[in-house]
């Protein structure tokens, strides 16, 4: 089996590891100073900070 | 003494809770002022300000609105910590914090502007966690989940969906991952080698991460599950992928499993899976009695025992002589042990050892076989502690970053005569604390001299951006004894209170 035929998952440890952080900031720094890309998503809860309606949201994959 | 309570709600403002706890605690050091919070105004957020009769009558907030809520003897003193917060909140951002130029709104922008994003590290509040997980999810991304207070069906579902495309799904409340170097979350600096890690307990993969690191051999990955992973209801969904990712590593010779005792069928199921392996293993089930394994696999009941088996059998601070060091010490107190964890899992190897050497033990978060604090009688019983539970983190942030969690229960000890012991651990690395030392040593340095004795470990490498040993030198300049590991100062512990009894 080549490596582009496994899954992602199994494909990942042999990847470089590039991030999107959602959350906390901290985070970025610490990835950064390890070489890693990071980017960083200036976060806000969606549907006005609803958490039902974001969950629904995100279900409907907006 | 009239005291007042004023809020200050900013709409569609959101902060980070680190963040906020830096500010919270300004805040509450201002003069004439009792109490003071600054928090997201989730529905769970605003149960505790209620609670707290921080929330003015009538104050309505959502989970998008930033709550400044004060406390104080008067008015003027209440005015004036507003005012101070809300100057701190609009003061612009540094140089360096501002330093990130592209900032996207979304991680589907995110992923759009840059395609080689291949994993989400997500730590928003838990009630809107879930709903990024699958965002990410359905962008393709493998994702870490730090965010806890995320239902079970939640996970499960979000795991079932992560291993129909192929992706990991480490948590939710997965404290600690490292993947190909690359630190996610709380994580040590750890050398680089051909031991890899699965583990469902942040503190345990970082403690045995630590302890092959700091013994010169080193870690290829480490993959995390999340605390309930190996619960009947999620089926180890997670530990089995990460298994099968390992079988196919070519860095990785032998992996070490870290978990709480699974339920009996998720661990058939697991162990079933080992015993297909290629690989080597060391199972490290914490507070499991011995259980039967595949030939291929090892088992251990503490951290510190998985660390030296994936070693080689290779002994772990050799040189440390438990007995030896609590020999030399003055008698004092009534022989009570007291530990008080920032790890969860330190605690609960605390409970392995203690129980082991014949102590009664009770704690907070029980292993099997030990009583549960709050809710069976605990008289004479030793009690371990962990401040990483809920109930001692919800609404603020964990030990590991705000040490003060620990400030008013180590106070308390210190003054306790019925206890010879006060157990101690401090948690190293990104993420965590800059300085936890001088914060530990700080609280304990007006203690009394017939105050009970402090033992600590210390979980981190040399590498780390604290430095193990200026930590370990700190803490033993104000007179802590400071063991190789946690087992170790658990063994110490006992070695004290068995000596005072003779």
């Amino acid at each position: 089996m080549t490596d582009q035929d496994r899954p992602q998952y199994q494909q990942l440890l042999a990847r470089k590891v590039e991030v999107v952080n959602v959350g906390l900031e901290g985070f970025v720094k610490d990835l950064s100073d390890c070489g890693i890309d990071v980017v960083h998503v200036d976060w806000k809860p969606s549907a006005g900070g609803d958490p039902q309606m974001a969950a629904l949201l995100a279900k409907l994959g907006v | 003494m009239s005291v007042v309570v004023l809020n200050e709600v900013r709409k569609g403002f959101y902060l980070d809770s680190v963040a906020l706890m830096r500010l919270s605690r300004e805040v509450a050091g201002s003069p004439g002022v009792i109490e003071a919070a600054l928090m997201m105004g989730t529905p769970s957020n605003a149960a505790i300000m209620r609670n707290a009769g921080l929330l003015e009558e009538g104050t309505a907030v959502k989970g998008n609105d930033l709550v400044i809520a004060v406390k104080a003897e008067s008015e003027t003193a209440a005015r004036e910590a507003l005012d101070n917060a809300t100057k701190s909140l609009d003061k612009p951002k540094s140089q360096g914090e501002a330093q990130s130029a592209w900032r996207p709104h979304s991680i589907a922008a995110a992923v759009k502007n840059r395609p080689e994003i291949n994993l989400a590290l997500i730590s928003v509040p838990g009630e809107f966690a879930a709903g990024e997980a699958r965002k990410a999810l359905n962008r393709g991304l493998h994702v870490l989940m730090f965010s806890d207070n995320v239902s079970l069906e939640d996970e499960l579902s979000l795991k079932q969906q992560a291993r129909a495309a192929g992706l990991l799904m480490m948590g939710p409340d997965c404290g600690t991952a490292v993947i190909g170097g690359a630190p996610l979350a709380f994580a040590n600096k750890i050398r680089r080698g051909r031991i890899g890690i699965i583990g469902a307990s942040g503190t345990g993969t970082q403690e045995v991460s630590c302890l092959i690191s700091e013994a010169g051999a080193g870690i290829s990955h480490a993959i995390g599950v999340g605390g309930r992973d190996l619960k009947k209801d999620i089926g180890g969904i997670t530990t089995l992928m990460a298994i099968d990712a390992f079988e196919s590593d070519p860095e990785t010779d032998h992996v070490v499993l870290i978990s709480k005792p699974p339920h009996p069928d998720v661990a058939r199921s697991v162990l079933e899976r080992i015993g297909r392996s290629r690989k080597s293993y060391t199972v490290c089930f914490i507070g499991a009695s011995e259980i039967e394994l595949p030939p291929n696999a090892r088992f251990s009941p503490t951290l510190k025992g998985a660390a030296e088996l994936a070693l080689g059998d290779k002994k772990i601070g050799a040189g440390f002589d438990a007995n030896a060091v609590a020999s030399r010490l003055p008698r004092r107190g009534r022989g009570g042990i007291e530990g008080l964890f920032a790890g969860g899992t330190l605690c609960a190897e605390a409970q392995v050892i203690l129980a082991a050497a014949g102590r009664k033990v009770a704690s907070n978060a029980a292993i099997p076989g030990v009583v549960k604090l709050g809710v069976e009688p605990n008289a004479g019983r030793d009690r371990l502690i962990d401040l990483g539970d809920d109930e001692y983190t919800r609404g603020r942030p964990h030990p590991m970053i705000d040490p003060s969690v620990r400030d008013d229960a180590l106070r308390a000890a210190l003054k306790n005569r019925d206890l010879s012991v006060v157990l101690l651990d401090l948690v190293l690395g990104y993420g965590a604390h800059a300085d936890p030392a001088e914060h530990l040593t700080k609280i304990v340095a007006d203690r009394g001299q017939d105050a009970p004795a402090l033992i600590a470990s210390v979980v981190g490498t040399e590498q780390d951006p604290q430095g193990r040993s200026a930590q370990v030198r700190k803490l033993e300049q104000a007179g802590l004894l400071v063991a190789p590991s946690n087992a170790q100062a658990c063994e110490l512990a006992v070695a004290i209170v068995q000596n005072a009894g003779r």
